[in-house]
């Protein structure tokens, strides 16, 4: 039962006139799954989202929620909420009559509603401003009475778009916390936009990492962060360095270059991370053209012949002046193989 | 040196925009029966003959039917139309928007000649139903325009999430975008009053036997009687334009929308 689709997408396509915005998306998600759409901007990521919601009209493909079809089902019809990045507060209603809101519309008893939207608005810990308007709450506080405003209807999916986006760094581990928590109590599937890797790496349980409208790799957070399947999924997730494989070398600036061991056949590339470049050592010569301390770490940028490298080294380590010569090493077991390159 | 110049411009500023006004308050004022500056005398005798000239009360009347009922239709039609243009990308959207604001640049003394001879002689409209019409025709450029700033500063997501609560689209619009929107319309409205209220040119040529608004009266009587009622009755206008401005400024902030 859980491992059948809750929600899924079949071939999703939207397109704008010539331009595509989401080519033939396939994704199946299920029930009470905590899913990351993860992508730069213009990746397609939120116009699938908006797609689930209803307020856009796929071009072609089919979205399944539950067992029904809701590709044709308008967006007030799906109980799917959406808690904007911009939170979209009614700034005319009150905390307490925003999350009544929905409810409202669907005719139930005055007991009812009041019940539930009390309930709603304690779980965000906001009973104390119910009475307040928007504008009279912080950005925090206006996104738990979005979130309430949401799950008080108790919708089939819930999507975030830019959760964390706008908060501050305190303020987005709550934010975090909270989300778990709403989805560990109501079990209702989460589907989350973003742009910021470690956000997606942080909060889901699954990560769609999307490029220019296609599907680039789906993975759980470890997947995706120890294994990117293409060049592009290693450079969103911090492989600074990343070369592509041809005839069993590495493709570089100044030329293919050989490692000293063996590099495994099948590979399109090979990526590292800065902390897997090894430093004062190893075949290769770099000049240091920039140092940056961040806390626990130091990092080098190398210019090198095989183009510019990232190497990160505990910052008690002595330090290298710029322009001195450095060795370094890429070695075989710190790498990641890539699946694809592009 | 510059700050005296630019106390001398503010000055001749004042004088210029209230000047005329301070003059015509004191020419009602004055005691004598010619329209006259400084006043001859002072009483409120002017003052109180206005409201015993039949014909200023008829006219009053004939000029708020026309801005008030002018300016709500006005606002029924033009509220639609600024929520289509700021909302949708419409095909002929920007041409639309400049057609919308031509009202405002056209003389009012050609608009008045165009729908005399073409609406109210080839269609023998009455001249009642053609000033409403000119009106509401009048009004409407600057209603689209004010409402328009006001749909432009409110989010569509908004509407959005009252869809994803349930909402229908037209529900959406009356319940979130409305409440929200509720002191442009009223700026809007004032607006159109005083530009209807205070229309001469395109009346002008409207105004038919016992159908005149009330700029329209005051000239004719000018022609005809010479005396400070005239001034007395622009005072007293004045005073209830600047009336209504001061309390929409005061409670809605009036000049962020003109």
């Amino acid at each position: 039962m859980s491992d059948r689709a809750f929600l899924s997408l079949e071939n999703l396509t939207l397109s704008y006139g010539n331009s595509i915005a989401v080519d033939k998306f396939n994704l199946d998600i299920r029930k009470g799954e905590l899913v990351a759409f993860l992508g730069p901007s213009g990746c397609g990521k939120t116009t699938t989202m908006r797609s689930i919601a209803g307020l856009l009209t796929p071009t072609a493909g089919r979205i399944t929620l539950d067992g029904t079809d809701i590709t044709r089902v308008s967006a007030n019809k799906r109980n799917v909420g959406l808690v904007f990045q911009s939170y979209a507060l009614f700034p005319h209603l009150t905390v307490y009559e925003n999350v009544a809101f929905g409810l409202r519309l669907k005719r139930m008893s005055d007991a009812d509603i009041d019940a539930r939207v009390t309930a709603g608005i304690k779980s965000v810990g906001l009973s104390a401003l119910s009475g307040r308007k928007p504008t009279e709450l912080s950005g925090g506080q206006q996104q738990r009475v979005a979130l309430a405003r949401s799950m008080v209807m108790e919708p089939k999916v819930l999507l975030l778009d830019e959760p964390l986006s706008n908060l501050d760094a305190r303020l987005r581990v709550e934010m975090r916390a909270e989300l778990q928590r709403v989805q560990k109590e109501t079990g209702v599937t989460m589907i989350f936009v973003t742009h910021d890797q470690a956000e997606a790496l942080s909060l889901a349980d699954r990560i769609v990492v999307m490029r220019e409208g296609l599907i680039e790799q789906v993975g759980t957070p470890e997947e995706i962060y120890n294994n990117p399947a293409s060049s592009f999924v290693a450079d969103f997730v911090g492989f600074e360095n990343v070369f592509a494989l041809r005839g069993g070398k590495l493709a570089t600036p100044g030329g293919a270059v050989a490692l000293a061991e063996a590099l495994p056949g099948d590979a399109a590339g090979l990526a590292w991370r800065p902390s897997g470049v090894a430093l004062e050592t190893g075949p290769f010569k770099g000049t240091v053209k920039s140092v940056s301390f961040t806390g626990n770490l130091r990092e080098y940028l190398l210019e090198t012949p095989l183009g510019p490298i990232t190497a990160e080294v505990g910052a008690a380590l002595p330090v290298h002046a710029l322009g001195a010569e450095l060795a370094f090493d890429l070695p075989l077991k710190a790498a990641a193989p890539l699946q694809r390159f592009a | 040196m510059n700050r005296t110049l630019s106390t001398l411009i503010l000055a001749a500023l004042l004088v210029f925009l209230i000047g005329p006004f301070l003059i015509i308050v004191g020419a009602s004022l004055s005691a004598g029966d010619t329209l006259a500056f400084p006043p001859q005398g002072l009483s409120l005798k002017w003052i109180a003959k206005v409201f015993t000239v039949e014909s200023f009360r008829d006219s009053f009347i004939m000029s708020m039917i026309l801005a008030v009922g002018g300016t709500f239709v006005a606002l029924l039609l033009g509220v639609p139309a600024a929520y289509a243009l700021s909302r949708y990308k419409l095909p002929f959207g920007e041409i639309v928007n400049t057609i919308v604001t031509l009202p405002i640049i056209v003389p009012g003394i050609i608009v008045g000649l165009a729908l005399l001879r073409y609406l109210v002689v080839p269609f023998s409209f009455s001249i009642g139903v053609a000033l409403f019409l000119a009106h509401t025709a009048l009004v409407l450029p600057y209603t689209v325009r004010v409402v328009s700033s006001s749909f432009n500063n409110l989010r569509s997501d908004m509407e959005e999430a009252a869809v994803l609560l349930g909402a229908t689209r037209l529900g959406a619009f009356f319940k979130v975008v409305l409440p929200n929107i509720q002191s442009g319309i009223l700026a809007a409205f004032i607006l159109g009053f005083v530009t209807s209220f205070n229309q001469v040119p395109v009346s002008l040529f409207l105004s038919g036997p016992g159908v005149r608004t009330l700029p329209i009266d005051m000239l004719s009587y000018m022609e005809t009687t010479y005396d400070p009622s005239v001034a007395a009755l622009s005072a007293l206008l004045a005073l209830m334009s600047i009336g209504i401005v001061f309390l929409a400024e005061r409670f809605l902030g009036f000049s962020r929308y003109v």
